[in-house]
């Protein structure tokens, strides 16, 4: 509750505030009476005496009293209040009530309620919550809600975000490591190379060969030339470009790209490198949760064997 | 008596010197005895209302009856093997016999919110505080209170006796039943009110174990408590120091609405008619006879024949009562009688007040409440039970996939709002060729909210470069004219 640059201010408010409410009670103690002059007495029906704006009078309506008592019943209130829950400065309230505590508790009481259904299905097998056509549902609404935003709503990726329909996989497509994925996040990283393949001919060279590995438009003479310098790239991508599941480096030799396949994109690739983050979302959701969103996401390449055709 | 909006200037306040003020509790110290206390706030004053039958009198009856039979009477009634009106808060939907609201169907209630006010309106300016007077529920249930009371207590003399006399056997007995059967009015209201909220039919058994659920139990007693509180205790005083709508019905009124009013000109001067009697004939003695009766039947405790004031709700007792008197003594009736402040002061017959109806005001008021409430019925008459919403996806424009095909992602939101299963094909138009995949016909349960991803392509050099504005259209299969469509923006990359 340290809400305030100093001490002063707590003491500010609370003097404002206690001053408001013996304000307010001083007032309405003050005027519910009127002195007035013993001649002129009003009697119902006519006026206080006051006059304001030359002309302007007020009508001698006595209220009725429980109006009064309401009015110092709501002074009663405010004081009640302030002593059972914050308002008075940094006094926290006997009740020690906080928005944090009631967001807590909703949550609380969300995973009481929802709690069993996720742990009945972390006591299965991911291809097994996959064939569950609840899980499948609830797979799909959380996609939706923490996933779209970068694979797209049909999960098919973006640029610079995998596509997870396809069979093509950075880490690999079994169930396991696609939790592991969403659990722990990923880093792949692909270093500058602009410096280890050359001039900027080589780089284009580089490039072409890169787009006849999957058999993609490309210049022969140009790819022959930068099959030589290509070893520098089969550290990670392997020496057929095939790529490498356990690095997370991606397979050049089939038709699907991270970036795009034209040549200026891949040359691009070479010269300045990658540098690509998936959060980590396992602490954030909870690993039951992960779960039926590793099983929902592994059954969009996977018909599950039992799975009901959507 | 407490006078109305205006007072008289008097004389001496315009004379008044500012310094000769006593400013309140600070003034000049003086001398006590010269000053007195001005209490502004009053113990209030018990009214003892009369009872009275008449033509109004019955009217009020009559729609004391219509009303609690459709508010006591509507949670019973079933429909389509449910409550046919349950407003499901839980749930967030409204049936309404065959109806079922959603929270997307706000418009409506602001379009009923919007019909009340101009019926409000419009009843206000041809004839004054109808509504106070016979439908208004602090006028309904007091009066049922009162009935109750009466039978209990009896009549107006008997229950100011009672309430003077000291405790006695008696006494505690009548007030305890009195309070008793009013409070047990009063908890059915609570139980009826908490009807329409949740199933009034679940509630019986809830009520036999005393199983509430706790806001259950809260509604019920607070709207008991208001009940029993407002009819009983509070009565008049809802009226005048609590309901803003009697206040600015007061500023609805013009000089051609029709008021209670007391015909002075043919009553005064009032006397009693042994005095008209002794002064004998060729006195100038007026058809009021003083009894007072006017006064003893009124709820709020006014005498009409001060002229027309903030407190008087047009309830029509003191005509009643009048009226009565007027027979007794072979006069005409109509001595306090609804008429216009035009009509009074011009002496004009009922005929022109009639033809005064005609006013602008009114119709425009006609005019306006007629559009909005045939534009209420006319669009729940065309509402389709189905709603969509179309999101694009933002992360993607649009993207190029194999042989050119331009592909874009959105998201339908569809919800049925019918309680049965649909299956609703859906389509995208505005560019020659478009396609809808992966599925082009859903499968929507009762009352179920989907959000169905779909991908449209459009085939290679269709559309411009850049947005082009497509719609989406679902259509039910087996019924075509029940659809929906819904614009959206679709994106073909530049080359």
């Amino acid at each position: 509750m340290a809400d305030f640059t100093s001490g002063f201010w707590n003491i500010w408010i609370i003097v404002l505030t206690v001053l408001g409410i013996v304000g307010c009670g001083l007032l309405l103690w003050q005027q519910s009476t009127w002195k007035v002059k013993k001649g002129e007495q009003p009697v119902a029906g006519s006026t206080t005496g006051h006059v304001w704006d030359e002309d302007l009078t007020e009508l001698n309506n006595p209220l009725p009293r429980w109006w009064m008592w309401l009015f110092y019943l709501t002074i009663f209130f405010s004081v009640g209040y302030l002593v059972v829950y914050p308002g008075l400065g940094n006094f926290a309230g006997t009740f020690g009530w906080q928005s944090t505590g009631e967001h807590d508790q909703d949550v609380k009481e969300a995973n009481a309620k929802y709690g069993p259904l996720f742990d009945g299905f972390m006591k299965q097998d991911l291809k097994a919550v996959a064939a569950d056509p609840q899980a499948h549902a609830i797979g799909e609404r959380l996609f939706l809600t923490y996933c779209a935003q970068c694979h797209g709503s049909d999960a098919r990726g973006n640029k610079g975000f995998p596509n997870l329909t396809d069979d093509d996989w950075l880490h690999g497509g079994a169930p396991e490591t696609i939790k592991e994925t969403i659990m722990k996040g990923r880093h792949g990283v692909m270093p500058s190379m602009a410096a280890a393949v050359g001039t900027d001919k080589d780089v284009d060279n580089v490039a072409n060969y890169v787009l006849s590995l999957s058999e993609s438009t490309h210049d022969p003479i140009k790819a022959e030339l930068g099959k030589a310098k290509f070893g520098a790239c089969m550290a990670c991508h392997g020496a057929g470009g095939k790529g490498n599941q356990a690095i997370g480096a991606p397979n050049l030799s089939d038709k699907i790209w991270l970036y795009g396949g034209s040549i200026d994109t891949i040359k691009e690739t070479i010269n300045k490198g990658r540098d690509n983050t998936m959060p980590a979302f396992g602490e954030f959701l909870g690993e039951p949760k992960v779960h039926v969103l590793a099983a929902y996401v592994w059954s969009l390449s996977n018909r599950p064997s039992n799975a009901t055709a959507k | 008596m407490e006078e109305a909006v205006m007072t008289p200037r008097q004389d001496k306040q315009g004379k008044q010197d500012k310094d000769a003020e006593p400013a309140g509790g600070s003034g000049p110290r003086q001398g006590k005895d010269e000053y007195a206390v001005i209490r502004m706030y009053e113990a209030r004053e018990q009214i003892y209302p009369r009872e009275i039958k008449g033509r109004y009198a019955s009217l009020r009856w009559l729609c004391v009856f219509l009303t609690q039979l459709v508010f006591y009477g509507m949670p019973w009634i079933n429909w389509n093997g449910r409550q046919a009106v349950l407003f499901d808060l839980a749930a967030r939907k409204f049936y309404l016999f065959g109806l079922v609201l959603w929270p997307q169907d706000f418009i409506w209630l602001a379009a009923l919110l919007i019909i009340c006010a101009f019926g409000l309106f419009l009843f206000t300016a041809v004839a004054g505080r109808v509504w106070c007077g016979y439908a208004c529920p602090q006028t309904v249930y007091t009066e049922i209170f009162m009935w109750i009371e009466r039978r209990i207590e009896g009549a107006r003399s008997a229950r100011m006796r009672l309430d003077r006399q000291p405790w006695s056997f008696e006494k505690l007995w009548r007030k305890s039943a009195k309070h008793l059967a009013w409070g047990a009015l009063a908890l059915w209201t609570g139980l009826s009110f908490v009807g329409y909220f949740s199933p009034m039919r679940e509630l019986l058994p809830e009520l036999a174990a005393f199983a509430f659920g706790p806001w259950e139990l809260f509604w019920i007693l607070f709207y008991a408590l208001a009940t029993y509180g407002n009819a009983g205790w509070m009565r008049e005083q809802v009226c005048k120091y609590m309901c803003p709508y009697a206040r600015f019905q007061s500023a609805m009124f013009d000089r051609d609405s029709l008021i209670i009013t007391y015909d002075g000109a043919r009553g005064e001067p009032r006397m009693p008619q042994a005095k008209a009697a002794r002064l004998g004939a060729g006195a100038p003695a007026g058809d009021c006879i003083d009894c007072t009766l006017c006064v003893q039947v009124c709820p709020t405790g006014i005498d009409i024949r001060e002229g027309l004031q903030y407190m008087c709700i047009g309830c029509a007792a003191c005509v009643d009562a009048c009226d009565s008197v007027m027979d007794k003594i072979k006069r005409p009736r109509g001595l306090i009688r609804y008429s216009t402040e035009n009509a009074v002061e011009q002496g004009l017959p009922a005929s022109a007040i009639r033809r005064r109806l005609l006013r602008p005001r009114i119709l425009i008021y006609t005019a306006i409440l007629g559009a909005v409430a045939a534009l209420f019925a006319g669009s729940l008459w065309v509402r389709t039970p189905v709603k969509l919403d179309v999101i694009r996806d933002r992360g993607s424009m649009g993207r190029e996939v194999e042989d050119g095909i331009i592909e874009n992602v959105y998201r339908l939101q569809i919800i049925n709002t019918d309680e049965r299963g649909h299956r609703y094909r859906i389509t995208a138009t505005g560019i020659a060729g478009l396609a809808v995949a992966p599925a082009d016909a859903i499968d929507i349960a009762a009352t179920q909210t989907l959000s169905v991803p779909v991908r449209v392509r459009a085939p290679h050099g269709a559309g411009e470069s850049g947005s082009n504005k497509i719609r989406f259209e679902l259509r039910d299969e087996e019924d075509p004219t029940l659809r929906v469509s819904e614009k959206a923006v679709f994106i073909v990359p530049r080359p």
